[in-house]
């Protein structure tokens, strides 16, 4: 039995880590009153969903997350990431190829992308820089959301005794009353149309301003990734900006290869949180948290071992969270409710994931050269993308897929030998189980074959590169990451799970329904990506709590 | 490893002139203008500007961005569209005019020609398809991106009609400010108007892109002895100014591509109120909120012209009510030193009280001196923004 810990996290995703660098510099850039911070691992490495692994000899595969946007700024500086070897590299392109005819491409550059959207059509031409403004418009307002506790509505009494945060019960009137001024300041159009674009479909929302299908079918891509929806599902429009929203180097919505593959950005994360004093346990896999008295007071590991600190975070998602690690009658006898919300959370697994070694770099049909050295989307219009999710629906993967591909190596020396390539293949839709019962290897051959001929339709001569396949469903993500059903982000992204009511009502600010226990993954605001906002905010939060005495 | 740069396609595209501008572009100075090649400066811009002032100047507008606008109710639509009253405006006439958005911003202005009474053709700097057919709903008109369809040359300064006399265009001496002339000229088509962005007596003339070279050798030949010179956009910038003349991305945000909504500016607030025309019969896009605007005082600031003190040209200047800069106005957006007029202006936004020609105020400004950025506060005065009107512009 061990003792003494301020804080154990549960889970080493870069959330995990992040929240653990941060409480140990106690929440300062030069941390005075440093806590003890430990981080329980189930794998034999940190990372979670961003991991790179040399799955092939000479190959370093991005195995689940492949590219990087959405990490804030702010933690980079904190942690000073790039002294702890974190460097994340735009690029510029984003096309659709197509086997039919011309392919679509947009770039950096404006005036190259309108010249390449005129010869589609001209009206998409003209109305691409009205529909970046709104975009961008929803951006910056989000923006300022991301690092920042949401605020509860139901909360905001200052009269009374607040039921979630006791100790900040005018936190939440403040957090809304700065939201509604942000808010008030788009002006009354933009302030309906923000509220429409929450709740809309990709595809009507994108039908306002577009004309060309396979166009609007590229620009609803990021729309449906890690999402069990359709574009024509109402919600969609949403996700496109959590997509957007990132940034590097103050571009707002480009994305980045982190030089090394997505490992990378573990690999620094857990760097400086070793530096600020936090210890990392890998092959320490959680069972039990253990609850007393409504106060979760430790861990029991699977190998039997408990240990016991002053609080818990768990930087698993909210399903295996509070459905395996927590006993129901520890929750019930806090409120029967908080059992019923998380068997009800929606965590549908829907992407797969190929990783590809190549022997040369690709071409794709009806598209110049230089696709390949960004995001490749692989799909068409609405209908070709609905019908995927169609496939999915009905309990099967979409025979053929939506992709969205990238080749990290065009730009990252360090992954592949002179000469070769990886190709990260993100498959969009793949259930988590079959119709038919769990998959089969026979199963799983027939999806990995679905996806190279889609591949092969859209770049001819794709298959002879092919030097060796890593084949994913979401059952296998499960398995290897712990993300339940595989879902990217750790829940969906839907209204109904964000801001404060995620992942449920009530639990939207970190804290969970015992006494000294927090969540810091995905499964919080603002939500799944490598993005670390999560654990930062959860870290700040629990650091409030530590200075007032709420922990004990 | 190889960047992709290497397989990129060239996209920029050259206009008709491209290559008789090429052969005279020695420093390489070339920008982008809606995905052209246009050129920034030739080789002198004082002797550029001096050309638009003293001489005609030779400037490539093909990258404007046109559309065609015709139909039954075009005459009606583009009334509805725009702030000016079409009805005074007879065929065969060019006009200047805003257009906006309900709430009365201003999603640009520029140029509308008038051919017949519904044939139109509107000049814009940005893309405004997507606008246009949406405040097209309901009307019977066809609207039509036309921009590659003519191309032409702005013939700008006090020899520029001269030149045009050279050339052979009859007709030419009497042709008022804004009209326009159609004519055939050695079995080629031709279309001359009298206007232009530099406050000067000028034309344009319009070809189709197969006689551009022909165009451009031509006037270079008989303008020879009239000092036609080609110029770049920094040159006519300096003119643009002197002339009073806004432009979008510089002096405001176009209600359409403005982030902010607190950006956009109505016509009122640039100081070109006098296109909005309250009276005009029927409803036009906006009408509500700028009668708004102007009956209750709503302009948050106007941009007016301001005369400083000293050489230092100011552009993105902090103005003030006192000599401490205690009490910020507001800011520049154009700013030049006018080598006609001797004088150092710019356009500054300030609050409508402090628009008044002569009004003072004091201006904050950084400027360059060797290795070192240096400030001085200086004193100003608005002033009419057209600083520069020689009669001849409208003789
Ligand atoms: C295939 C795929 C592709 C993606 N692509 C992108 C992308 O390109 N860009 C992007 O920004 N995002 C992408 N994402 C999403 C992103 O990777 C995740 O949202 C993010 O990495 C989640 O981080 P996390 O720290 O919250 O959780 P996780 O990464 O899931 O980390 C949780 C950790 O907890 C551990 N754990 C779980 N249970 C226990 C236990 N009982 N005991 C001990 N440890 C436990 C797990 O092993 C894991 O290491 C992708 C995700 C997937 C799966």
């Amino acid at each position: 039995m061990q003792q003494g810990y301020d804080a154990i996290i549960i889970g080493g995703g870069h959330n995990g880590l992040t929240c653990a660098a941060y409480l140990a510099k106690g929440g300062e850039k030069v941390g005075k009153n440093k806590l003890k911070v430990l981080v329980l691992e189930r794998r034999e490495k940190v990372g979670g969903a961003a991991v790179s692994e040399e799955k092939y000899p000479g190959f370093i595969y991005s195995t689940c997350s492949y590219v990087c946007s959405l990490l804030r700024p702010e933690i980079f500086r904190f942690l000073d990431l790039p002294r702890h070897g974190l460097q994340v590299i735009p690029y510029d392109i984003n096309s659709a190829p197509n086997p039919e005819g011309e392919g679509i491409i947009y770039y950096n550059d404006h005036d190259r992308t309108r010249e390449s959207l005129r010869r589609h059509s001209i009206r998409d031409a003209e109305a691409y820089d009205e529909y970046a403004v709104e975009i961008s418009r929803h951006c910056r307002f989000i923006k300022r959301m991301l690092l920042m506790t949401p605020p509860d509505p139901t909360q905001i009494n200052p009269f009374v005794q607040n039921r979630i945060n006791p100790w900040g019960h005018r936190e939440d009137l403040d957090g809304l009353l700065r939201i509604a001024r942000e808010f008030g300041q788009l002006g009354e159009r933009h302030m309906y149309d923000m509220i429409r674009f929450w709740s809309m479909s990709v595809a009507d929302f994108l039908d306002q301003y577009f004309e060309t299908p396979r166009w609007k079918g590229l620009a609803a891509a990021s729309s449906i990734i890690g999402t069990a929806l359709g574009p024509y599902s109402p919600g969609t429009a949403y996700v496109l900006l959590h997509h957007y929203m990132g940034e590097v180097d103050g571009q707002i919505g480009a994305w980045g290869f982190a030089r090394g593959g997505m490992g990378s950005v573990s690999k620094a994360i857990a760097a400086a949180a070793v530096e600020a004093g936090v210890e990392i346990r890998v092959d320490a896999e959680v069972d039990k948290i253990i609850v007393r008295n409504g106060k979760a007071v430790g861990v029991a590991l699977k190998s039997g071992e408990e240990i016991y600190g002053r609080s818990i975070v768990s930087n698993a998602d909210p399903k295996r969270t509070y459905l395996k690690l927590i006993d129901k009658g520890d929750l019930d006898a806090i409120d029967p409710d908080i059992h019923r919300y998380a068997r009800n959370y929606k965590i549908r697994g829907s992407s797969g994931k190929l990783n590809i070694a190549l022997d040369g770099l690709p071409e794709f049909a009806g598209l110049g050269k230089e696709a390949a050295y960004g995001t490749v989307d692989i799909g068409g219009d609405f209908d070709y993308i609905e019908r995927a999710f169609d496939d999915y629906k009905y309990g099967s993967w979409s025979k053929r897929p939506f992709l969205d591909c990238v080749i990290p190596t065009t730009v990252d020396p360090t992954m592949a030998p002179p000469g070769k390539h990886f190709m990260s293949v993100f498959v969009q839709y793949v259930p988590y189980q079959l119709a038919e019962g769990p998959w089969t290897p026979e199963m799983k051959g027939q999806y990995e074959k679905d996806v190279l001929d889609t591949i092969e339709l859209h770049a001819p001569g794709f298959r002879k590169l092919v030097l060796h396949v890593q084949c994913r469903t979401p059952w296998d993500i499960e398995n290897e990451v712990g993300m339940t059903e595989g879902n990217i982000f750790h829940g969906e992204l839907t209204l109904d799970q964000l801001l404060f009511n995620r992942p449920f009502p009530g639990m939207g600010q970190y804290r969970g329904p015992f006494d000294n226990f927090y969540m810091c993954g995905s499964g919080t605001h603002p939500g799944g990506g490598v993005m670390g906002a999560p654990g930062a905010n959860a870290a700040t939060e629990m650091l409030k709590d530590f200075k007032r005495g709420v922990v004990q | 490893m190889t960047a992709y740069v290497e397989h990129l396609t060239p996209f920029l595209r050259k206009t008709p002139f491209h290559p008789r501008i090429e052969a005279l572009m020695h420093g390489s100075h070339w920008m982008r203008w809606t995905g052209h090649y246009s050129p920034a400066a030739f080789e002198s811009v004082q002797s550029e500007y001096f050309t638009i002032r003293n001489g005609a100047s030779v400037y490539d507008v093909s990258p404007l961005i046109k559309y065609r606008i015709r139909g039954r109710q075009a005459a009606d639509y583009v009334n509805h569209l725009i702030t000016r009253d079409l009805s005074k405006i007879k065929p065969m006439h060019a006009f200047y005019t805003a257009w906006c958005q309900d709430d009365g911003m201003l999603v640009e202005e520029g140029t509308i020609f008038r051919f017949g009474e519904n044939d139109f053709l509107l000049n814009s700097a940005k893309d405004q398809l997507h606008w246009l057919e949406q405040v097209a709903y309901g009307f019977e008109v066809e609207i039509q991106e036309a921009s590659n369809e003519l191309c032409g040359l702005s013939l700008q300064g006090p020899q520029s009609r001269d030149v045009l006399r050279a050339f052979g265009i009859n007709g030419i001496d009497h042709l008022p400010r804004f009209g326009i002339l159609e004519l055939e000229l050695q079995g080629r088509w031709l279309r001359i108007d009298r206007a232009g962005f530099t406050g000067d007596l000028g034309y344009e003339i319009w070809v189709k892109p197969d006689d551009a070279l022909w165009l451009w050798d031509r006037l270079f030949e008989v303008g020879r002895d009239h000092k036609i010179a080609p110029i770049g956009a920094q040159a006519l910038e300096t003119a643009r100014i002197e002339a009073g003349f806004i432009l979008i991305d510089v002096d405001y945000s176009g209600a359409l591509h403005a982030l902010r909504p607190s950006n956009r500016m109505s016509p009122y607030e640039l100081g070109i109120g006098w296109t909005v025309n309250l009276n005009k019969e029927g409803y036009f896009v906006g009408k509500r909120a700028l009668k708004r605007e102007k009956e209750q005082g709503l302009s948050r600031y106007v941009l007016t012209g301001i005369e400083i003190e000293g050489r230092k040209p100011a552009p993105g200047s902090f103005l003030y009510a006192d000599r401490k800069g205690r009490r910020e106005l507001g800011l520049t957006t154009s700013a030049c030193w006018s080598p006609t007029l001797k004088k150092n202006i710019a356009f500054a936004r300030v609050p409508s009280a402090y628009a008044k020609p002569g009004t003072e105020m004091w201006i904050e400004i950084w400027y360059h001196k060797e290795h070192k950025i240096e400030r001085s506060m200086v004193r100003c005065r608005a002033a009419n923004r057209m600083f520069y009107d020689p009669p001849r512009k409208s003789a």
